[in-house]
């Protein structure tokens, strides 16, 4: 029995964006406002979950060709090595240095080393999430 | 800055291998690893003059001040002689085996497993640190294992690698309990800070425990009775492998740590006597079962356990220096421990040629079983040439280095009975004799049973092309061969520069080191010594030429006795049993998990609660609770009673649901934004994963369990939540520290970010997010591995060959 989901279909279409939008925003305000690597990165993967909801997971794919596995060891990787680079300049592990950059189009912004790490803590997130469940679901089916 | 780098290096190029043999996939990229150790051994050289006039090499890279571990490496005498072997060795090896290993093998595999040993090795000799030491020291045995099993194809590579694994890691986790509990007495970890605390040390109550386990490490490492039963089994590497890690370097790791630690514990008659005693029966035992081998490298393999047993006993005598002797001249002693680094070169000089050569005729003729080689010397003179002077340097014969350690550790076995101590004076000259006529008689079947004899093979040999290998194939042992006579010639060129650097750091309280370096001559007169070296060839000559008459008692026990037995057996025992009880609670009840989890958390914390109750509650501090607060609590209690009545699954999970987002609700009454996002995203989530599986589940049946089991679950589930609350709320009420809150009040200024949470986790505490998401990474690849390979069990014909 084929289920009727024009509706749902249209709307994840659109929805999706906005969830990704909303998941970046998380990411970046998480300096200073709620947010972060953890709840950007979870949201990020909702927005993927939805659409491996709503469309089959070979479709998905083929718009999004990744290994989430690796992904997520990329995550990891980059959280760790970021957290590595300040022995480089004779600082301490997981010294997070910051530094005001003007920068084309965004002014005068504030970067932080924290922005890599905490990169890493959202690919990992973003990578796990989907791949457990992605495994699950191909298992199931 | 220097020596820090030396580690680096290896690790760096084992990283790069993989991916240049994507492009280089041929036998070249040997001669691109090739470098490495040989830039490395130069570098290390040029530090030998700086370190002869008295100089030490030491550099602090700051790590973890909290935790007072940071990486202190420490370049003098000692670890120079092990890290010049580790380098020099390693470029003979990596030429060597440019030409033993065929291009079909996994040669990046090779590579990158090699030059991962050599990092780590280096790391072990250079670490002043000891924590950082044994994590070094772990990975020359993962290394180990990755090189041994090597052939992953084959049953016996992958059951020696593990054995190998099993004791050493054993051994490892035992000295790292040492290190800690040294830890304890001096309260620092840095071994020259400990060197200089050794007077007070024997007072303490963990003296004892300490040193025992850190010679446990130590004997397990260098395959000392009755640990030395992987070495043999290890003998299923590539015989590259042998020659390097388990004749020349790993295997003298542990020598290399009681070399080290002779200033900390050497006050000790236990310690002399164990060492001493452990390494004498190594020896024994060792020389003894290497004369009933037939597999070639079977026999290098006990010969090696045996030598490192003879290292080890020179260490002990050596030790002696140390105990309070009155009136004794202690150079006697001083004397030992030369001859044990003298004889720690030598022997992966001989032994590395040896292996090299036993793999050339491998390599040659597809064989190294005794009983069927033989009369090769025509055929390969070159080689024969090595592999006599590799042989009769072992058996400790003229002119070769070995006949130069042999008198002095003869001298040794001797010079103890000044020592006032009981039961050391006639076993230990009476050992040493025994060893040593055995060693003689196991390397005359290297030479004669190979090279000579069976004159009616002969012909076979033709026809099948032997001849003497390709010239790069005999170029490393060919340098170790020139050593081999070189050493024996101008021994003490070696005492001046590298060892008596060396002596100085094993005997740091002596002051001059040059009263510590005994002059080393071929002849020194008709002494004892070099009576007991002609009784040994003359009973040696007998016993080798009558070989076949007496070879029999190796049937009889307990000469036949093998250590081994009592592993596989406890190994089995264990397997079985480990089998057994899990099968008895892993019942696949997902409920009686819970009932352990719950029970243990139960019994844990009840304990520790039971401890600190007299910590009363103080509610002075907490703010009032408010009406949406009480309405949100009521809504979940709710909930969760609900969920025990409900009829359908669908019904629990809604109720799920609303339990969580209630909680998500709670974090923004108590203003928590960070939370409840991540709250109302993971409900969002597990709904997710709930549908997935939801049409998957068995029938939703409501258990009727007996009523005494209905009442203990009661119980535990009551007793789990009361203590939480009561954690809870002691937690609250009470402050047995500083408040760090301060931290969180400046994260502005001392982060940058405004968002405390994420100055918490990013930055305060970034160290535990790291290590989450490597938790959560292996979590995720743990779920997908169990998932995916579940149903190819069965169609893995070609694993056991």
């Amino acid at each position: 029995m084929k289920i009727n989901d024009v509706i749902l279909r249209t709307v994840t279409k659109i929805v999706v964006f906005i969830i990704l939008t909303f998941g970046v925003e998380l990411f970046i305000s998480g300096h200073n406002d709620p947010g972060g690597g953890f709840s950007g990165g979870l949201v990020l993967a909702s927005a993927l979950l939805l659409l491996y909801m709503t469309y089959d997971i070979e479709t998905v794919h083929k718009g999004i060709p990744f290994d989430f596995k690796k992904i997520a060891g990329l995550g990891v990787f980059l959280a760790v090595a970021s957290s590595a680079v300040p022995m480089l300049f004779s600082n301490q592990f997981l010294n997070q240095a910051k530094g005001e950059f003007a920068l084309p189009v965004f002014g005068a912004t504030e970067l932080s080393m924290v922005l890599l790490f905490e990169a890493g803590v959202a690919l990992t997130v973003v990578g796990v999430v989907v791949t457990i469940l992605l495994t699950i679901s191909e298992d199931v089916s | 800055m220097i020596i820090p780098i030396l580690i680096l290096v290896p690790f760096l190029a084992s990283l790069f291998v993989p991916f240049l043999y994507t492009y280089v996939r041929s036998k070249k990229i040997g001669w691109m690893v090739l470098p490495v150790p040989l830039i490395l051994f130069v570098i290390l050289s040029f530090q030998i003059p700086s370190l002869a006039s008295g100089e030490n090499l030491f550099h602090t890279i700051r790590w973890l001040n909290t935790a007072d571990i940071h990486f202190t490496t420490h370049l003098d005498g000692l670890s120079m002689i092990l890290g010049l072997l580790i380098t020099g060795m390693g470029t003979l090896v990596v030429m060597y085996s440019i030409y033993y290993l065929s291009e079909r093998e996994a040669l990046g595999r090779f590579y990158m497993y090699l030059l991962l040993f050599m990092g780590s090795m280096l790391g072990v000799v250079f670490s002043d640190n000891v924590l950082v030491l044994y994590v070094f020291w772990e990975l020359t045995s993962v290394s180990s294992f990755l090189l041994i099993a090597f052939w992953h194809q084959r049953k016996n590579s992958r059951a020696g690698a593990k054995k190998a694994m099993l004791i050493t890691v054993t051994g490892g986790i035992g000295m790292l309990v040492g290190f800690l509990m040294l830890h304890q007495m001096t309260g620092t970890y840095s071994i020259q800070e400990m060197i200089g605390m050794a007077g007070t040390l024997p007072t303490y109550d963990l003296f004892v425990p300490a040193m025992l386990l850190i010679l446990l490490g130590a004997f397990t490492k260098s395959a000392q009775f009755p640990f030395h039963i992987w070495l043999p089994d290890a003998m299923e590497a590539p015989t590259p492998v042998s020659a390097y890690l388990h004749s020349a370097t790993m295997v003298k790791a542990g020598i290399y740590l009681v070399a080290r630690f002779i200033p900390v514990f050497g006050e000790s008659e236990l310690w002399f006597y164990s060492v001493t005693f452990v390494g004498l029966l190594t020896l024994l035992w060792g020389s003894f079962n290497a004369v009933r081998q037939n597999d070639l490298k079977a026999l290098l393999a006990y010969s090696t356990i045996s030598q490192l047993g003879l290292i080890m006993s020179l260490l002990g005598i050596g030790s002696a220096a140390m105990l309070d002797i009155p009136g004794a001249d202690k150079t006697i002693y001083t004397a030992a421990a030369f001859a044990g680094l003298f004889h720690l070169i030598n022997h992966s000089t001989f032994k590395g040629a040896l292996f090299m050569i036993i793999g050339i005729v491998d390599h040659e003729l597809g064989t190294r079983d005794i009983r069927k080689l033989g009369g090769l010397a025509v055929f390969m003179p070159i080689t024969f040439t090595i592999a006599l002077a590799g042989s009769f340097s072992m058996a400790g014969l003229p002119p070769f280095n070995g006949f130069l350690s042999k008198e002095l550790f003869l001298e040794a076995s001797l010079a103890v009975q000044h020592l006032a101590l009981p039961g050391v004076h006639i076993w230990i000259p009476i050992v040493a004799w025994i060893a040593s006529v055995f060693t003689f008689v196991y390397c005359m079947i290297i030479v004669f049973q190979t090279f000579f004899g069976r004159q009616q093979q002969q012909p076979a040999w033709v026809d099948r092309g032997a001849h003497d290998p390709r010239p790069g194939m005999l170029v490393a042992p060919s340098i170790l061969g020139v050593l081999i006579v070189g050493l024996f010639f101008f021994p003490n060129v070696l005492g001046k520069w590298i060892l008596k650097p060396a002596m100085a750091a094993v005997y740091p309280s002596f002051g001059n080191p040059e009263s510590l370096v005994p002059h080393i001559a071929a002849w020194h007169g008709l002494n004892p010594a070099l009576w007991m070296t002609i009784g040994i060839i003359l009973i040696g000559t007998i016993l080798y030429i009558f070989l076949r008459q007496w070879r029999r008692i190796y049937t009889i026990a307990p000469f036949s006795w093998k250590i081994d037995n009592i592993y596989t057996l406890l190994l089995i025992q264990l397997e079985g049993n480990s089998y057994h009880l899990t099968n008895k609670y892993m019942t696949g009840h997902l409920h009686r998990y819970f009932t352990y989890i719950l029970l243990f958390f139960i019994t844990m914390m009840g304990t520790a609660l039971s401890f600190v109750w007299r910590l009363a509650f103080n509610f002075s501090e907490d703010s009032v609770v408010t009406v949406n607060e009480y309405i949100l609590v009521m809504v979940m209690m709710s909930a969760a009673v609900a969920i025990l009545f409900v009829n359908s699954r669908l019904i629990a999970i809604l109720l799920n649901g609303v339990l969580g987002f209630t909680v998500a609700f709670l974090f923004v009454v108590l203003r928590a934004p960070d939370l409840a996002l991540t709250q109302i995203v993971v409900e969002t989530v597990t709904t997710v994963l709930f549908l997935l599986t939801f049409r998957f589940m068995p029938d939703w049946k409501k258990e009727r369990p007996r009523r005494p089991v209905k009442v203990l679950n009661a119980c535990i589930a009551v007793a789990s939540g009361l203590i939480v609350i009561i954690t809870a709320l002691i937690v609250q009420g009470n402050r047995l520290f500083d408040p760090i809150s301060k931290y969180f009040e400046d994260a502005k200024t001392l982060t940058g970010g405004g968002n405390i949470v994420n100055a918490i986790l990013g930055d305060f505490r970034a160290f535990d997010t790291m290590l989450e998401i490597v938790v959560l990474l292996i979590g995720g690849l743990g779920v997908y591995v169990l998932i995916k390979l579940k149903d190819k069990k069965d169609g893995d014909g070609n694993e056991n060959q």
